[in-house]
């Protein structure tokens, strides 16, 4: 947002000389610390619960977390292009409901799956479609769809549930992959995962991705195609909300309106975390899926220790501002150092 | 002002299905009603004006009011006024550590907000241990705050009406005011125009936490109960009326009386609901479906201004 900048903008012209390595610097030291922190948060969790230290159980404690988990990767890249998605959990709501109406219906398990996935993408190409056609802020847009898509399923079930769904449904949050301990949902987060690096790190898309966070208009000029990058990155984040979707209605077993509600922000929150600028550009998906297991196991610790959720948000709040304040923090000092020692060496050349 | 024109033939409407909701005294409740929401929307306002968002407003409305209800709650014997005051000691103190951490740290709003959102939420929980303030442990005096009566009015909308009237005197008048929408117009022009950047996002965040644990306090004493999850998602809400109302959600522009018709749109909807026998349920479908077609009428007419505009230098 517009009132993000001057510090940075005049703390790069001070260094100019290293401002790449500044840059890589910078974001190197974000993932240590994060990974620093990640790794004190699991020695604190191997000390207070030997369930931790199994690994078929720690993989166990992946399931409160790895719909959110895939929910992130497509969130981040919305994110680097400077645009913001709070309706994704509003579209869990509208797809899980489409789901249990449907089973209602008795229809069979994969084609479940499929409305569930479908009614997701539709939810984010109508986002996409109102932000990139009409051009509106994406805040704007996603505020009044998520109430939209949220408002439906409370119209249609108000204080009721769907608790009826196939028995093969509950494969996709509860299952197991074979016989092996990784669950099926690490699975699928693990392939998100994948394809979401690769496309980042390893195609137009991705670059196109940066360079539109970065400067929306010059990237245009530049002959980027701004608006069908913008409108699959929210069509993604829909399908991704519709795949949390399934997975979540399938681990829980029911349906109601309120279902997953509160999700946008920690989304969101995970993405800022894992270091991606909230003004776009900036960002890797390392300290993304960093900060989806700081998280994760941050908040299964507390979980052991018995710490209500409402007091995990006081620690998740202050590790976003911190985690967010210390680099600059640290730049700072480090700059004013840097000035200070030439300085002297410039005094020290006048006396001499 | 076409919300207000929306606003006259919807009541009108209303009004043909359920007479009994254009009775002076049903209008006057709906009228305060809004008087909430129309308190938190204008301090988001300011924090939009500057482009930025404020997520922590309800949660701070939260820790107020957990605040004041507490202390009501152990001290029945503090008069009731004090708590005005109070609640907005306490509000300005929670802006303050927002414009601290924008001003001087550099974050973004959105996520400064975005901490200091769950922080808040989860000190409510911290101080109240959990458990609730209900109103049979709140003083009488502190239950009138909202519905005592001046002039036939509750005393919650004379208060609204007086922060609406310190809110345009600050933004229209005061040289501060000024300086908010200078920057949130054009941050770097406002820059070199000498507009102090810093002191622009203090004084929007300070008067925003001020106003929302105001907000809190009418709605605990109101409601009769101050819990954890008191007001949870109403930043929505007040993002929603500024958006109803005409205001740039990318900053720069926009307008207390426009913040105050949104308000008092979303206000009619919800109290029309009831009158016409309609679910409660429905009531976040149709506030989504008023805040995209708004959004979306607004987009067209600037498109539409914008043509008509280069058109016109064209000839």
């Amino acid at each position: 947002m517009s009132t993000e900048g001057t510090g940075f903008v005049d703390t790069s012209r001070l260094t100019k000389m290293s401002a790449g390595r500044r840059v890589a610097d910078f974001l190197l030291r974000w993932e240590t610390m994060l990974f620093v922190i990640f790794i004190l948060v699991c020695v604190a969790n191997s000390i207070l619960s030997p369930y931790f230290r199994d690994p078929k159980n720690l993989l166990e404690t992946t399931f409160n977390f790895m719909e959110k988990a895939i929910m992130a990767m497509p969130m981040m890249f919305v994110i680097l292009l400077g645009d913001i998605d709070i309706s994704v959990s509003g579209i869990i709501s509208l797809s899980s409901l489409f789901m249990g109406m449907a089973s209602l219906g008795g229809v069979d398990t994969p084609t479940l799956v499929l409305i569930g996935v479908g009614v997701g993408l539709v939810c984010g190409l109508f986002n996409g479609l109102l932000i990139t056609q009409l051009d509106i802020p994406s805040i704007a847009v996603t505020i009044g769809s998520s109430s939209l898509f949220r408002g439906i399923a409370n119209a249609v079930l108000g204080d009721k549930a769907y608790t009826k769904f196939p028995d093969s449904f509950a494969y996709f949050g509860q299952g197991y992959i074979g016989s092996s301990p990784l669950p099926f949902e690490v699975v699928a987060f693990a392939a998100t995962a994948i394809i979401a690096g690769v496309i980042l790190n390893l195609t137009a898309y991705g670059r196109h991705t940066y360079a539109i966070g970065n400067n929306k208009v010059a990237a245009r000029f530049s002959g980027v195609p701004v608006k069908r990058v913008r409108l699959l990155a929210f069509a993604a984040n829909g399908l991704a909300a519709g795949i949390a979707a399934v997975l979540l209605t399938s681990r829980i077993g029911s349906m109601r309106p309120n279902i997953a509600s509160g999700w946008d922000l920690d989304v969101i929150t995970t993405v800022v975390l894992g270091g991606v600028a909230i003004t776009g550009g900036k960002g890797n998906i390392v300290g993304v899926l960093i900060s989806i297991f700081l998280l994760g196991f941050l908040k299964f610790g507390m979980g052991v220790l018995n710490i209500s959720g409402k007091v995990m948000n006081i620690i998740t709040g202050i590790l976003l501002i911190v985690a967010i304040l210390l680099p600059k923090f640290t730049d700072n000092v480090r700059m004013s150092i840097r000035a200070g020692a030439a300085k002297a060496s410039a005094k020290a050349r006048k006396t001499a | 002002m076409s919300v207000a024109v929306l606003i006259v033939l919807m009541t009108l409407a209303i009004g043909l299905r359920a007479p009994s909701f254009l009775r002076f005294g049903n209008l006057v409740g709906v009228v305060g009603d809004t008087s909430v929401l129309a308190i938190v929307s204008l301090a988001q306002l300011g924090v939009i004006l500057i482009g930025g968002i404020d997520l922590s407003v309800a949660s701070t409305m939260a820790l107020a009011g957990m605040i004041v209800a507490l202390t009501n709650q152990h001290n029945p014997q503090i008069p009731a006024w004090a708590y005005l005051p109070m609640s907005l000691g306490i509000g300005a103190a929670l802006g303050a550590v927002n414009g601290v951490l924008v001003a001087w740290g550099r974050l973004p709003p959105i996520v400064a907000s975005l901490g200091t959102m769950s922080i808040y939420r989860g000190a409510v929980f911290l101080i109240s241990k959990g458990q609730w303030v209900t109103a049979h442990e709140m003083s009488a005096g502190f239950r009138r705050i909202p519905e005592g009566k001046l002039l036939g009015l509750p005393y919650m909308l004379w208060i609204a009406i007086a922060v609406a009237i310190f809110y345009f005197i600050l933004m229209r008048y005061t040289r501060s005011g000024r300086d908010v929408y200078a920057f949130g117009g054009n941050a770097s022009a406002a820059r070199y125009a000498g507009v102090n950047e810093r002191k622009v996002e203090m004084l929007v965040f300070v008067v925003s936490g001020a106003l929302a644990a105001l907000a809190g306090l009418i709605y605990v004493s109101r409601y009769g109960i101050a819990q954890s999850e008191t007001a949870t998602g109403y930043e929505l809400n007040t993002v929603a009326a500024a958006v109803l109302g005409g205001v740039n959600i990318a900053g720069g522009s926009g307008t207390v009386l426009g913040v105050l018709l949104g308000s008092l749109f979303i206000g009619v909807v919800n109290n029309a609901l009831p009158v016409l026998r309609m679910s409660p349920f429905l009531e976040m479908l149709i506030q989504g479906i008023i805040i995209l077609t708004a959004v979306v009428a607004n987009t067209v007419a600037d498109m539409r201004a914008k043509k008509s505009l280069s058109s016109g230098r064209r000839l």
